[in-house]
Order: structure tokens, then C-alpha cells, then sequence
């Protein structure tokens, strides 16, 4: 019993992980239709530029490596060249394509992915590095010792971060002139731009917001997996996670993360011994498809109805 | 000037519904075929068809097949490689466990090994739609392959599960030579692209289109959706299986499944995003575009930018192009190097007087 909850907390707060991802993703298809594949290739970016500048800017500026001036100055310059980042998407990329088919859009942003991942690569060098948020990944001891249930001190904050995201988020889509505008242009682009919503203002807005949703997702895994190449591929995790949670919802996200987590994780380690193991990499694929034979727009996902 | 329909007049129906309605383009065509058929091989040299032409023609096909799916029945699939991925074993297990396996029915059997399984992948579309199939198609890839790898069955207990291709044989003859396996290559894909071309010019392909273009409308006047999509996802994995077998015998020889994965299929769609989709000449252009870029930057980075930078800086660069031209094309032209080809010969039926 006890492995199974922290099998299943484990999975649980991984899953928290995945969402942060996610996040992304829900963010810009929620407001301009598109779904955006780069998310990954941003987060990859993102986090290789906040390592990048930890990296530079002791030199430049004299100070001690591991000052927070430098961490959080790292950090906001990232923030800057994501927000760059999405302003020169929306001008290069998104403007010259309004209007096209969402697939077109799509595959357009595949392209994007490549571009970003050899922007990226280009410079700041493909080398692995890590990256320390000052949070040791080991369990609490509390826990260990009353319940001997291990876990992870860093997936907690992990947790922490995302949970506080979201509601930041919440507040941002709620309480602000710009989330009213944001929730405007998601409901209906021709009726916002009908009153006056600048609509290109408005992607700007939320590409910079997903790049720093990316900015942090990228910061939390770099610092569970090193900064590499395969954070690319936490969009990949992503996706199964979007399916199940429907692609227009930020609480499906959430949700779609926890359950994608713990049921990849329970999977991994009562079904993956019957087959050879290794099923993490598929399972959560196999789960939302046969979810969304049931449910094709997703838990939360607004309902597609055709007209002829 | 030469370019010219005047005076080929149709008078059956069977004459207008050509595939070359203009004598010229049919000229052209045979053209292209002697020059590609005989010429090729008979003056090529070893480099050209072992790493350009052979690679080509196998990606041409297995763009076909996603062309099929995607640019005809609108149904956007991102495991394509896996499906190649799934006829190059079946071909190998074919030749490999049935003693005296002719290699083009082992061929066809693979490719309908392949059509198997499309369809097992491709029944949650009649549910869901648009990016949630897309993502769906994903499994497909992540779980053909892993099966691959896990179970050993598949490539006969080799340790990493990398296969070596048998010898091709046919009729007793060998095909050892780069020549004679380019030939056999050629032969199958011009034979492949023919039906292809055909099947989307005929009612099955019309029905894919319209399933493509509003499939509740389609359904309505009447067309029998499952069976459409279904048969779309069987004749698109077929191409691809067939072409994955190919891959495998007349291509690079040694196969492990890790080679069938993501980015080949995103290769794949690329080659018709460029070449055009809903074009079965698209497919040509595009993969012979895709196989040639990498190939053309590798040779050109280093002499524009100097050998300073190293290899790192080079597949950057190709990365960032790579993208860059996807981009590109979406907004430049949508209708990829097809329709180009398209534009040029209207303009050549006007040429010199325009007007």
C-alpha cells in the first residue's frame, strides 16, 4: 500500500510537471486557434537562454556566479527574448497566415520548432548543463520517517510553482482588462475584433505569456533533467495531456496532467514487468485515444458540433 | 511556342479523361521516363544512386501514401515512418520464416501488413477529428515502434534489434549492383505513383476529397464515411509499408526500428507540405527537395561561412533552414513546388504573346 501512494504520488506530481507544459499550449490555442507544436522547442529555448545568461553574466558584470542578482536578472532577460521571441512569431509567422486552415497553421508551427530548436542550439551551444534552483531533489523526511512514503522535496515545489501559475493565471484571465479582452478573443475573433479588441495585440500578449509559462516549465524540468536537447520532447508528453484534457481548457490541462501522470506512472510499474517495460513512452497515448472514443472533445473540452 | 494544345481536339470521353490530355505532356512524360529509366542508371554514378536516387524514389512513395491520407482525405497523420516502420519488418519476417518467399509478394504482403494495421490506427478518426487525431496518429508511432524494440520476434532475436536485408532476388537473378536495385526501385515506385495517380482521379479519390472537404456533407449526399477514411488509412500505410520494404532492401540494408522514428515522419510530411499537397507529382518534388537540401547546405554552409564553425554550426543552420523553408512555403505558396510547376506551364502556353 505504502508504494502504491508514492507510485501514485509520484506519478501525481510528475503529472504537475507535464501540465506545466501543457499550460502552454492551452494558453495560445485558447486565444488564437492555434496549436502551437513549438511549446517544446520554447521551453527547450527558454531554459537554455536563462542557463546561458547565468552562465555569461557573472562575467560581464563581475559579480559572484551565484548571487540572486544574477539569477533573477538571468531571469528576467529570458522572459525578454521570449517575449521577443513571440512578438517576431506573431509578425513573421502568424500575420502572413491569418486566416488559413488551423492545420496549416499547425505545420507551420512545426517549422517554427526547427527553427527555434537551431536558434537555440546555434547560440548557446548544444552542450548539457545543469541548472540549480537551490532545491534538493530527496525526500521529505517527515514523511519518510512517520509513513515511510518517499517523496520528493523538489516535486513538491515543483507542485508548488505550477499550482501558483495557474492561479496567477486564473486571476490574469479574470480580474484584468487584458485577460476580459483575452477571454474575448478566445470566445470569438470576429466578434472581438468587432469592438475594437486589437487582435495582434492580443497574440503578442499571449505568446509573451506562454513564453513565460515555457520560461518556468523550462526552468523546473532543467533542473530535474539537466538543460538539454530532450526538453524538446516534454512536448511530446504534452500532447496526450491536451487530448485528454481538451485543447481549450486550462483546468483540463491540470486535471488531464495529474491523471496522465499517475496512470503512466501506476502502468509503468504493475502493467510494464507483464510487457517488457518501457510503456511510459506510448501508454498515455494509448490512454487518451481510447478516452477520446468515449469523450472526442476531451474532459473539458468545448463540444464540436458540424454544420453543412 | 512548343507548348501548344491547338489542334488536339477530344471527341470520346475516354480521350478527355486522360492522364495527359495534351500530346506534349505525354511526350514529356515518356521523356522523363527513358531519361530516368535507362539514361540514369546506364550514366549515373555509384554516389548518385546509392545516396541521392534510390532515397528518392523510396521517399517519394511513402510521401504518396501520406499524400493519399492528408492532401486527399484530410486526415493529417504524424506516424507515417512508423508504418514504413512496420513494412520493412513484415517484408524481413516474410522472406525471413516462409521458405522460398518470392520478394515481390513479400513486398505486397508487407504492404498490406502495414494497410493492417493503418486501419487498426486509423478507426478512432471516424470519432475524432482535426488535432485530436493528429495527436492520436502519434500513438500509432510511439507504439509500433517500442513493439518493435520490445519484442525480439521482429527481427529474429538480434540483440539491439537492428535486421540486415536479405539478398533481392527475383527470378533468380541478384540484385546486388547499385544499378540493377535502382532499376527495380524505379520500376515499382513509376508503377505505385501510376495507380496512385489513377485511384485519386477516380471515384474512390473523389470520395476522399470530399471527405476532405466537409465529411458531414459528404456523408449526407451519400458517401459511406468508415469505409472512405478507412480505406484512405489502408492505401496510405500500404504506400508506406511498401516504401518502408524498400527502404530496408534496396536503400540502406540494415534496419533497427529507432530509425523509423519521429523525425522521419515529420520528413515525410514535410516533403508534401513542399512538394504540394493533394498532388501525387508534389510528392516527387518535395521528397526529392527534402532528400537534396541537407545534402546541398552540407555542401555549401562550409564554403559560404568557412570551415571554422564545425558540424554543430552546420546542422543548426540546417535546422533553422529546414524550418524556415516550411514557414516559407506555408505562406508563400501553400500549394507547394506542384503548383509551381503548375504556374510555369500556364505561362509557357502564353509564351512569347502573352496577350
Amino acid at each position: 500500500m505504502q508504494f502504491f501512494i508514492e507510485v501514485l504520488v509520484g506519478g501525481l506530481l510528475s503529472g504537475v510537471m507535464y501540465a506545466l507544459v501543457a499550460l502552454g499550449f492551452v494558453l495560445i490555442y485558447k486565444a488564437s486557434g492555434v496549436f502551437n507544436f513549438a511549446q517544446g522547442a520554447m521551453v527547450f529555448f527558454a531554459a537554455l537562454t536563462f542557463v546561458g545568461f547565468q552562465e555569461v553574466l557573472p562575467g560581464w558584470l563581475g559579480l559572484e556566479a551565484d548571487s540572486s542578482v544574477v539569477f533573477w536578472l538571468a531571469f528576467l532577460l529570458a522572459f525578454i527574448a521570449m517575449i521577443v521571441l513571440g512578438i517576431a512569431t506573431e509578425r513573421i509567422v502568424l500575420r502572413p497566415l491569418v486566416n488559413q486552415p488551423h492545420i496549416t497553421l499547425f505545420m507551420a508551427t512545426i517549422g517554427l520548432t526547427y527553427v527555434v530548436e537551431g536558434l537555440a542550439q546555434m547560440t548557446w551551444g548544444a552542450n548539457v548543463r545543469g541548472l540549480d534552483l537551490g532545491i534538493v531533489d530527496e525526500p521529505i523526511a517527515w514523511l519518510m520517517d512517520n509513513y515511510e512514503i518517499g517523496v520528493s522535496k523538489f516535486d513538491l515545489f515543483a507542485a508548488g510553482v505550477a499550482a501558483s501559475l495557474v492561479a496567477l493565471l486564473a486571476l490574469l484571465f479574470q480580474y484584468t482588462k487584458v485577460g476580459r479582452a483575452l477571454r474575448a478573443v478566445a470566445d470569438d475573433h470576429q466578434a472581438a475584433l468587432s469592438i475594437g479588441i486589437p487582435l495582434q495585440t492580443i497574440w503578442r500578449v499571449v505568446w509573451a505569456v506562454a513564453g513565460f509559462v515555457a520560461l518556468v516549465a523550462g526552468m523546473i524540468w532543467g533542473a530535474r533533467n539537466g538543460v538539454q536537447f530532450a526538453l524538446t520532447f516534454t512536448a511530446l508528453k504534452a500532447l496526450p495531456v491536451l487530448i485528454l484534457g481538451g485543447f481549450t481548457s486550462v483546468p483540463g490541462a491540470i486535471v488531464g496532467g495529474l491523471i496522465i501522470g499517475a496512470s503512466e506512472k501506476l502502468a509503468e510499474v504493475y502493467v510494464g514487468p507483464f510487457v517488457g517495460g518501457g510503456i511510459e513512452g506510448w501508454f498515455p497515448y494509448m490512454l487518451a485515444l481510447a478516452f477520446l472514443l468515449v469523450r472526442p472533445e476531451g474532459l473539458f473540452g468545448e463540444k464540436h458540433i458540424d454544420r453543412v | 511556342m512548343l507548348y501548344r494544345e491547338a489542334g488536339q481536339f477530344k471527341a470520346t470521353y475516354a480521350e478527355d479523361s486522360q492522364i495527359f490530355p495534351i500530346r506534349q505532356d505525354k511526350i514529356g512524360f515518356w521523356v522523363l521516363m527513358l531519361v530516368f529509366g535507362v539514361a540514369v542508371p546506364l550514366l549515373s554514378n555509384e554516389y548518385w544512386l546509392k545516396a541521392i536516387l534510390i532515397p528518392v524514389l523510396i521517399f517519394s512513395l511513402a510521401a504518396i501514401g501520406l499524400n493519399i491520407l492528408t492532401g486527399y482525405a484530410g486526415q493529417l497523420s504524424l506516424g507515417s515512418a512508423a508504418f514504413m516502420a512496420v513494412g520493412a519488418f513484415a517484408a524481413y519476417n516474410f522472406i525471413l520464416r516462409i521458405e522460398g518467399m518470392p520478394f515481390l509478394v513479400a513486398l505486397v504482403l508487407a504492404g498490406l501488413t502495414a494497410a493492417l494495421v493503418g486501419i487498426m490506427f486509423g478507426l478512432p478518426s471516424l470519432r475524432i477529428k482535426g488535432f485530436y487525431l493528429a495527436v492520436a496518429t502519434l500513438a500509432a508511432q510511439f507504439f509500433i515502434v517500442w513493439a518493435l524494440v520490445k519484442f525480439p520476434w521482429f527481427s529474429n532475436n538480434s540483440s539491439s534489434g537492428v535486421v540486415t536485408a536479405q539478398d533481392v532476388t527475383i527470378l533468380g537473378y541478384t540484385f546486388v549492383t547499385p544499378e540493377s536495385k535502382y532499376v527495380l526501385t524505379f520500376l515499382i515506385v513509376a508503377l505505385m505513383a501510376l495507380l496512385a495517380k489513377n485511384m485519386v482521379r477516380s471515384s474512390t479519390g473523389r470520395a476522399w476529397m470530399a471527405v476532405r472537404d466537409m465529411d458531414v456533407a459528404a456523408q449526407v449526399i451519400g458517401f459511406r464515411l468508415m469505409r472512405t477514411k478507412l480505406l484512405a488509412f489502408a492505401v496510405s500505410s500500404f504506400y508506406c509499408g511498401v516504401a518502408g520494404a524498400l527502404y530496408a532492401y534496396t536503400y540502406i540494408g540494415t534496419v533497427e526500428p529507432e530509425g523509423f522514428n519521429l523525425d522521419l515522419s515529420f520528413k515525410i510530411l514535410f516533403m508534401i507540405i513542399i512538394g504540394g499537397v493533394g498532388s501525387i507529382m508534389g510528392s516527387f518534388l518535395g521528397a526529392a527537395f527534402i532528400v537534396l537540401l541537407p545534402i546541398f547546405l552540407d555542401n555549401v554552409v562550409p564554403v559560404i561561412f568557412g570551415d571554422s564553425l564545425g558540424a554543430g554550426f552546420v546542422s543548426n543552420f540546417q535546422l533553422i533552414v529546414f524550418g524556415g523553408l516550411i514557414i516559407f512555403f506555408l505562406i508563400v505558396e501553400p500549394h507547394g513546388l506542384a503548383r509551381l510547376w503548375q504556374i510555369a506551364k500556364e505561362k509557357l502556353r502564353l509564351w512569347p504573346f502573352p496577350h
